[in-house]
């Protein structure tokens, strides 16, 4: 932001370097609280096992860290830990891809017909209230157990995560600026390229957060009901020879995975809404 | 070369479905011309139609009866060669001044390096020349006007819509930007040549301001109150080349004034009686 301004309608030094300071101690505070509750949260929950309750149902944190660590070091039940992790990440990438581009496309697509939109309206409604997780059982048998089903399961949760937002941002976009363009002498195709898409990407990148997430719950879900690898397997396995710990460290490697692609995306979201005023996707990155 | 006027409407009506599922009409059998480089002013009422008339005249809205002319053709989507400035600044907020000033040349095919050196050149005229890496969120009202003001005039159009262009920015802005308009629309360089009359390009200026109807144009029009309709036109015999704040001073300007007021307050008077009894 700073570096539009031009030096002389840049606030003087010391105003400046007061607000960082704040801001930097603010961001200590807030940090050391985040770690000791998770400390305390932590520190209760593996008192409470070693002393009251049954590590064997509800495990604790110093097991779940040795599972781990026996994960990465020694390797699974399933063979090694990374794997597992490449084929999950794997099946939740292609499925994010392509359910990311048919949302966007369709939705952009139904967004700008009303035609198509009124004609599609239903069948949309009565798709988006099918309990989609069940339909990774279908995928299994359509599919098989390798991949496909499980691209096709993560698939579908992102698709209608994506697909409305893009619906609702393509209708959204200001007339003014759709004629403007066309006065300017924009084509049909140019004011779908420089004037709808970029007034729905803000809703788009929006759904794109959340939609990773759906496509890794796809992936890992269908690996649970049924596949040969992968971190769904893994809990599945744990599941069946009461491995607790075990279930909790696949939840911990795919958690730490969803932080990973979310980190992605931010950086991504910040770079294509750069035109946008800051307090707002400063804001948003506070949450 | 064609010789009749530019810009005609004929008869032209244009009816909206009210929010109550009424018709409301905004235009109706409204029928004027536009000769080729003429600059006419149209002032009206508040909500009195004057926007939908340069929509029809733009084929951004076909007329509900009648026709709306350019170059003798009937408007059938977007004519060649029109500008059209938008009452609500139409700037995108997603590219910078510079790129929505290069907007118009890259839609007509230009490289990206041709259309921002035109682009350049236009920025600088406007006074924005230290803002042109800005977003328009970073901007003041004023300044996006003057970006939309831009980025229609890249395009060099041969008729030119204007709907309050001015009307944002301060009074010695704006006063500039008249006087910066006028200068552009003449033609006239540095050197002092003009253009030929003829060749210059045709403008439909929509204002509230009588004062900048009659310093700039050569002919206003007044409107009725909704639904608009020619209601009286003025031919102003000014001088040219005319700079506003000066010609405001003359007797002529001030006589001229006085008669198209009278014209127009009526219409304005009207107007107001109606949105208290409808209010
Ligand atoms: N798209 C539309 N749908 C329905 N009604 C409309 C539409 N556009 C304009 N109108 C109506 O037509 C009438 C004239 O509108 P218009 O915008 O042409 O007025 P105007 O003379 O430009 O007013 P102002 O000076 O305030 O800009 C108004 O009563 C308005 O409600
Ligand atoms: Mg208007």
């Amino acid at each position: 932001m700073s570096a539009v301004l031009s030096p002389v309608d840049a606030p003087p030094a010391r105003e400046l370097t007061g607000a960082a300071t704040a801001a930097r101690n603010r961001r200590i505070k807030v940090w050391s609280i985040r770690v000791v509750l998770v400390a305390a949260w932590l520190g209760s929950w593996e008192l409470a096992a070693t002393y009251w309750i049954d590590p064997f149902f509800y495990s604790k944190p110093s097991q779940v860290w040795s599972k781990l660590v026996d994960w990465f070091t020694v390797g699974t039940s399933q063979g090694s830990i990374w794997t597992n992790i490449a084929a999950t990440m794997q099946e939740a990438v292609l499925g994010f891809v392509l359910g990311a581009l048919a949302g966007i496309v369709l939705g952009v697509l139904l967004g700008r017909s009303p035609l198509l939109s009124d004609i599609c309206a239903p069948f949309i409604k009565a798709l988006n209230a099918v309990p989609r997780i069940v339909l990774a059982s279908l995928f299994v048998i359509w599919f098989g157990l390798g991949m496909q089903s499980k691209i096709a399961t993560a698939f579908i949760l992102v698709f209608f995560s994506v697909f409305f937002n893009a619906f609702q941002g393509a209708r959204e976009v200001d007339r003014n600026l759709i004629n403007n363009a066309r006065v300017l002498g924009a084509s049909k195709l140019q004011v779908l390229t420089t004037i709808v898409l970029p007034s729905a990407t803000s809703w788009i990148l929006a759904s794109l957060h959340s939609a990773f997430g759906f496509a890794l719950i796809g992936a890992v879900v269908g690996e649970v009901v049924g596949a040969e690898t992968g971190l769904g397997l893994l809990i599945s396995r744990s599941q069946g020879n009461f491995d607790t710990p075990g279930i909790y460290a696949g939840m911990i490697v795919i958690t730490v995975l969803a932080l990973l692609a979310e980190a992605i995306l931010t950086a991504l979201e910040k770079r294509l809404l750069k035109w946008r005023p800051t307090a707002a996707h400063e804001q948003g990155a506070q949450l | 070369m064609t010789t009749g006027p530019v810009i005609e409407l004929r008869a032209a009506t244009k009816r909206f479905r009210g929010a109550t599922g009424g018709v409301h009409t905004a235009v109706r059998e409204l029928t004027m011309s536009v000769q080729p480089g003429e600059f006419v002013a149209v002032v009206g009422p508040t909500g009195c139609g004057k926007s939908t008339t340069l929509s029809l005249v733009s084929g951004l809205e076909p007329p509900s009866s009648g026709v709306a002319l350019v170059r003798g053709e009937p408007v059938l989507g977007i004519p060649d060669g029109i500008g059209y400035m938008f009452q609500n600044d139409a700037v995108q907020p997603w590219r910078s001044v510079l790129d929505n000033v290069a907007a118009g040349p890259r839609y007509r095919g230009m490289t990206k390096a041709k259309a921002r050196e035109k682009a350049r050149a236009w920025v600088d005229k406007v006074g924005l020349g230290t803002f042109a890496g800005y977003y328009p969120h970073q901007l003041s009202g004023g300044m996006r006007k003057r970006v939309a003001l831009a980025a229609t005039l890249v395009n060099e159009p041969s008729i030119l819509l204007m709907d309050e262009p001015f009307s944002a920015l301060d009074v010695q802005t704006r006063a500039l930007m008249q006087d910066e308009l006028l200068r552009l629309w003449s033609g006239s360089n540095a050197d002092g040549s003009t253009l030929d009359p003829a060749s210059r390009s045709s403008v439909i200026f929509v204002t509230h301001d009588l004062d900048e109807a009659i310093a700039l144009a050569d002919k206003v029009i007044v409107m009725t109150a909704s639904p608009a309709t020619i209601k009286a036109s003025f031919e102003v015999d000014l001088p040219r080349p005319r700079l506003v704040e000066e010609i405001r001073m003359t007797p002529e300007f001030q006589l001229m004034y006085r008669q198209i007021w009278e014209s127009l307050r009526e219409e304005v008077d009207k107007a107001r009686e109606r949105s208290v009894v409808a209010g």
